[in-house]
Parts: C-alpha cells; structure tokens; sequence
C-alpha cells in the first residue's frame, strides 16, 4: 500500500501539510489513533455548546462519493464537515454518471477538477480508495470498500468503548458473527490490537476466515465464548453478501439458534455493541438491542466527533488542544 | 505440429566470442557461431565473416532461443489488446522463437474456419513462428466436443479450454480418449470452480488479513489430482497449465512416478512473487491461478529444478488500460510476460542462485518445445537457427514505453531487472536486434 500512499509534496502549496489518507487502520499508528481520539473528545466538548459550528475548515470542501447505500456513515461525514464548515458535496451513484457507465477513475478525476480537500468514499470494491488516492490530489478517506477496511467505524468503536468502559487497553472484547464478509471485523480487529486489547472471534466455521489469527486474535466456533469477554460486539448478517449456494450456514433459523446473541447468553454488565444495521432477531435479539448495557446508539453519536476527528487530522496539524483552544476563541 | 509465420530473408551472421550454452548438447565454451541461410553452419574459434554480418558478443550469453507454450494473443476479438503482429513482436524481444496461442478469443478457436484464419493471418504478419491451440469443447463452455481430428488436421497446435476448466469429469474422459486419434497435446486449466467461487486471491492470511475473497490451493488440486487419475485411467498424456500450489506439484510428481505421460508448465511470476504482494492492491498482481503462499512459490521452483514442472509459460495476458485501472477486486485477471520473461527469471531466480542457468534455458527452450512434440531449439551444425544472444550484465529498468506489446499490464513495471536480450534468430531469421 506503501506505493500509492506516496506524497508528491512538488506539487502541492506549500502551506498545505503533507497529503495523507485514511484507507486502512494499517494506516495508523498506536499515536494517530490516540492522537484522534483525544481530538474527537475536545469536538464532544464544543458540540455541547449551544453554537455547535466551528470555523476550523472554512473555505475547505469534503467530497462523499458513495457508490453503496448508507445511512449513517454519508450522514455523519456530511455533519461532520458541515460542523467544522467545510463545503460539502455529495455524490451517490445512483442518478449520476456512475449510472451511464463512467469508471471510478474518470469519476474522480472530474471531481478532482473542482480541487476538493478530501474525498470520503465508500465503494464495493476491494481497492477503490486506493485507485482514487492513486489519481486525485484531495485526502481520500475509505468509507468501507467492499469487505477490506472501515476505518472510521473502528475509530468511533475505539472512543465509544473509551467512553463507555473507561479504557481500550486490556479490554476483552468477543466480535460474534459474518467476520469473513465483514470490513467492520477486520478494521476494528487491527485496531484493538493496536491499543493492547483481547479479541476473540466467534463465528460458524465458514464465517470465520483462515488465517485471521495471523491478526493477533483469537477464535473460536462457540458461542460460550462470549461469556468471558467484557464486550460483545454484534455483526451483522450480511445477507447481501451470501452468494446463491455459498452455504456458509445452512439457513438463518440455524444461524441464531447457535450464535445468536440473546439475553441468556450475556453476563449482566456485559456490554453490547453493533454496527448497524441490525437484524433484529437473526443476529441480536431485540432485548439485548434495546438493553442499558447496549451502546448501540453511542457508537452513533460517537460517529459524528470521530469524522469530525479524521477530517480535522487531515487537514490541520499541530497540537490539538492549542488548535481547539483557539478555535474556541474565533467562535 | 504446424508453426506459422510471415516469410523473410534467412540470416547470414557470425557471432563472435559469446558464451553458448545448450543444456540439451551438454555445451558451455566461449564459440563463435557462424549462420548461413539461417542455418548453424559451423561452431568454433576465429570463423571468418565472409561478408555475413558480424556480431561481437564477447561478455554475452548465446543459447537456444525461447520457446513460450502459453500466450494470449487476443485475437480475433480484443485486437486492441493485441495482435498476432504484436505479441510476436513483444515474444522476439523477449529472446522467443516460437509461441503457442490459446483459443479463449471471440469468437473461440473452436471449428476449423477460425483456426484457418488465423493461420492465414499469421501467414502475413507473425514476426516468429507462433502455433494455435484449439478448443476442447465447443466454445469452450464443457459439453460438446470440438471436431478434434479436423481441427488438428487444419494445423492446430494442440487442445485445451484454457481460462475455463474441464468442468464435467465425464467430458475430460471423453477428451482424452478422442485426442488419443491427434496425435496433438491436450493440455488443462486445473480449477474447481466450486472451490474457487468469486475468488481474488489465495486463500491465506493474506487473505483473511485484506478480505479479499480466497481461492483456495484446492480448488487446483483436486481438479489436477481428477486429471491425472482419468489420464492415468485412459493412458492418455496430459499437461497442466500454469500450476500455482504445492499441493499440484506433490499429485505430478506422484503420478509420473506412477508411469502418468503427464507434464507440467509454471509462470515467471508464480516463480518470483507470492500473495505478499497482493497488500499493494494494485491490478497487475491478479492473474489466475492467484499467487500463493511462499511455501507453494518453494514447491515451484523445486519441480522446476527436478524436472517435475518441464517449462516455464508465461501466461501473457494482455488486458486494456483502462480495463485495469479499476479497483482491485473489480479488475479482470491476467498480466503480460513474454518481454520481461527471461530478465525476471534470471534476476530472481538465477541471481541468487536458485535455479541454475542451463536448467533455466532448458525449462524455457526445449521443455515446453518437447511438451508440444515441437523441434526442440539447439545450437549445432545444421539445426535452423534458433538463437538468443543475451547481455546478462545489462541492467533496465521496466518502462511501458518500450514494450512492444498492445498492453502493458505487467508485474514489473518501474522494477530494475537484471539481463537483456540483444538478438534474437526465429526460424533462420533474425527476428530482434
């Protein structure tokens, strides 16, 4: 990933920092990530004033390129960058020239022509992010490629567990469900890692993909393995990934009778956590989504401070809390 | 066994000093070589030029010219990819004296009115001999035989459905007991596509790691074993095209042992990379058979030294820009390699010692030549000339600006390769440099 991560400082102002992306969790080191979310709790902090705008990114422009369908993460990116007030623009493939057979590289090369800051994007493919980092001059920031790498639902998973739980390091969190299919399970895996937390993976066997350990996990095929996790992580089923005939699991009854995750199955205090979106009684049952212990809705609000986070990260450098503290002050 | 090429001036050469090297005549001295009429006239030291042109290849290696068994020429159907003039373009710069095309072009190699054509066309503008496989089954897609015997009696170079398996274990029975009237090689892509689904990349850590979706070792192994056991049940000879996994080369090595006429090919870049690579997402990486783990890449090169895998392919598969320059996991598969072929082999093979020069001349040269039941290339007095003269101190670097070929999907680009092909003699002819 190294080659197209290459800066070609010769050609940008010089009063821009140096180009980054965020496509991969890899990306990142142990400082970047807690560099982001000490930046992410000081925008919590100014989203609790009445004025919630900051002029930090004035002038800038976010593009989000979304070729798959998504509430919450085109929404969030969008306040996001709205909030630090950026200009926005965005562009879903469907009613666009994506529709009338454009290819993903003209595409980004018509929007660079509008010489956006960052482009946010979410694709189907595997390697999307890389092609448009590999032609654009903007930051690109992977919004989920296919089954790769969601980076920023990591980084909100890692401040809502910080919030909620007090820590990340030495957490023992049980990631349960579709990890093959699942770029929430391999960012936030690398993630976790990063900080020192436990992971276990829990899954039917199919599901569970070889050679995943090499990530620094654990596995297993048995529900039972939950028990002693102090956070449940919940994927989704994701059926519009199931080919006809896979057979990964003989049908969805037999799914959540094995790991489906129900009351009986928690410890009281265990917390509960899922990307969204949920299907209610295959994956979760519907108490433990509705349950105090659930930090279901956190993960949403975390979402909006944590892209706040990522686009402010790229954009500015320098100290945060000098920069926040000034920022305060223009507002 | 038909080759066809464009007519040319025979060449009439002295080459002076080089180190020849002919694995097949046990030859490695520092001879001139002198060609008259495109036919090795004599061996030996101080040859007079006697108004041929001259050629001072003291420091250059002279051996017999390549031999590729597996290339997509794209045509009919994506001449923009390629053509018959190009791809024997490209295979002359890349030290080749003959080539074999294979059939999967639109529309398919599959009746003798497409094969003719070809022929035809091959008669006008083919740069070095190149031969055409035809389809095992009618347009290529597993349940009817092609009309074998005529098809091979109109010049086909062999048969096979390479791109797809023969899925249907009763018509690979039927193909080999049919091809036993050719006397042409039949020649299979090994994949369980059950096994292989919608698969990326090997199935690995890799893998796991990218979640990019696997192609398991597998889902080749168990076709090549199926193979094997129906060639071995027919006694029939068969040949494996570009085997990636350990497991493949363990069921070869097996079935030979157990008297299986069965032959084996592999890849430059199956040689030289394993799915490491594949993290840099880039396009050029994905072909198929995917590139496996580094215990597969050690399996390959063993066979390769030990006569198990007999030759090296490789698999040239041009594709359009921008068919490649999409993401990953949308791209088609398939990378070019007939002009970087040598180079690549030789700085990551021989340069650091793990395949022998001659074995390597050997598997390029007269391995796949045997494969197809072609005249093996030599250099001896009165063999047509074969000859490839290369520079092994020269280094380059990998530019798509100088490739010959109509696409430049390659592995290597802005890589620095080790040794350079400066001549190359096709059929008595002086077809590069």
């Amino acid at each position: 990933m190294a080659d197209i991560h290459v800066v070609r400082e010769e050609l940008l102002p010089p009063v821009r920092p140096p180009r980054r992306h965020l496509i991969a969790i890899t990306d990142l080191t142990r400082d970047d990530v807690e560099r982001l979310l000490a930046t992410a709790r000081s925008f919590a902090r100014s989203l609790e004033r009445e004025m919630k705008k900051l002029p930090t990114l004035r002038g800038r422009t976010v593009v989000n390129l979304f070729y798959e369908s998504s509430t919450r993460t085109s929404s969030s990116f969008e306040l996001a960058a709205k909030r630090l007030s950026a200009d926005t623009m965005s562009i879903k493939a469907a009613g666009s020239a994506v529709d009338k057979g454009e290819s993903l590289k003209d595409t980004a090369l018509t929007l660079a022509a509008y010489d956006p800051d960052v482009i946010v994007i979410r694709h189907p493919h595997i390697g999307a992010p890389h092609l448009v980092a590999g032609n654009v001059d903007a930051h690109v920031v992977n919004a989920g490629d296919g089954k790769h790498q969601h980076p920023t639902q990591a980084l909100l998973d890692l401040y809502t567990l910080e919030q909620g739980l007090g820590r990340i390091e030495r957490l023992h969190v049980a990631i349960v469900g579709d990890v093959l299919h699942s770029r929430v399970a391999r960012s936030l895996v690398q993630a976790l890692v990063l900080l020192d937390a436990r992971v276990t993976l829990v899954g039917p066997p199919a599901l569970i993909p070889r050679g995943i350990e090499s990530l620094g996990c654990e596995t297993s095929y048995d529900i039972r393995a939950i028990e002693a996790a102090d956070v449940v992580y919940v994927l989704r089923m994701q059926r519009e990934r199931m080919q006809d005939g896979a057979n990964y699991v003989p049908t969805l009854r037999e799914y959540t009778a094995r790991w489906g995750v129900t009351p009986e199955r928690l410890r009281p205090g265990q917390k509960v956590m899922h990307p969204g979106p949920m299907n209610r009684g295959v994956e979760i049952d519907p108490r433990v989504a509705d349950a105090v212990d659930a930090l279901i809705t956190d993960q949403v609000r975390s979402g909006l401070v944590v892209r706040m986070a990522v686009l402010y990260d790229l954009l500015t450098h320098g100290p945060v809390e000098v920069k926040v503290a000034a920022m305060e002050e223009v507002a | 066994m038909m080759l066809y090429a464009k007519d040319s001036r025979k060449a009439n050469l002295v080459i002076r000093g080089a180190r020849v090297v002919d694995p097949g005549r046990r030859i490695d001295a520092v001879l001139d070589v002198r060609v008259d009429d495109g036919v090795v006239a004599q061996l030996g030291t101080g040859l007079e030029a006697n108004g041929h042109r001259v050629v001072d290849a003291e420091g250059l290696l002279l051996a017999p010219a390549l031999v590729d068994p597996h290339v997509h020429l794209r045509t009919p159907g994506r001449e923009d990819e390629e053509t018959i003039a190009s791809g024997t373009e490209a295979a002359a710069a890349g030290g080749y004296c003959a080539i074999l095309a294979m059939p999967n072009t639109d529309p398919v190699v599959d009746c003798s009115a497409v094969l003719g054509a070809l022929v035809e066309q091959a008669r006008t503008e083919a740069g070095i001999p190149v031969g055409f496989l035809a389809a095992i089954s009618k347009r290529q897609a597993g349940s009817e035989l092609t009309e074998m015997v005529e098809l091979a009696e109109s010049g086909a170079a062999g048969f096979t459905d390479d791109g797809c398996p023969v899925a249907s274990p009763g018509l690979m029975r039927r193909a080999l007991q049919y091809n036993a009237l050719t006397g042409c090689t039949l020649a299979v892509h090994c994949e369980e596509q059950t096994l292989s689904r919608s698969g990326q990349m090997h199935e690995g850590y890799v893998s796991a790691q990218l979640g990019l979706a696997g192609y398991p070792s597998v889902a080749e192994s168990v076709m090549v074993e199926r193979d094997l056991s129906l060639a071995h049940y027919e006694a029939q000879p068969l040949h494996l095209l570009h085997l990636s996994a350990r497991e493949s080369v363990d069921a070869l090595r097996e079935a030979q042992a157990h008297g299986v006429t069965a032959s084996g090919e592999v890849t430059p870049h199956h040689l030289c990379l394993t799915d490491e690579a594949v993290r840099s997402l880039d396009s050029n990486v994905k072909m198929n058979p995917p590139l496996r783990g580094p215990d597969d890449r050690a399996a390959l090169i063993e066979a390769l030294r030990d006569g198990t895998i007999g030759a090296i392919a490789t698999d040239h598969a041009p594709h359009a820009r921008h068919e490649k320059e999409v993401p990953f996991e949308a791209a088609p598969f398939g990378v070019t390699g007939l002009e970087t072929a040598f180079a690549a082999l030789y700085t990551h093979l021989v340069e650091p010692g793990l395949v022998s020069l001659p074995t390597l001349l050997e598997r390029m040269s007269a391995g796949p030549a045997r494969i197809y039941r072609l005249e093996p290339p030599q250099v001896a007095v009165g063999a047509e000339a074969n000859l490839v003269l290369i520079d092994p101190q020269a280094q380059w670097d990998v530019d798509e600006r100088s490739f010959r070929s109509r696409s430049a999907n390659s592995w290597l680009l802005g890589q620095k390769l080790r040794a350079r092909i400066s001549l190359t003699v096709a059929a008595g002819r002086v077809a590069y440099g």
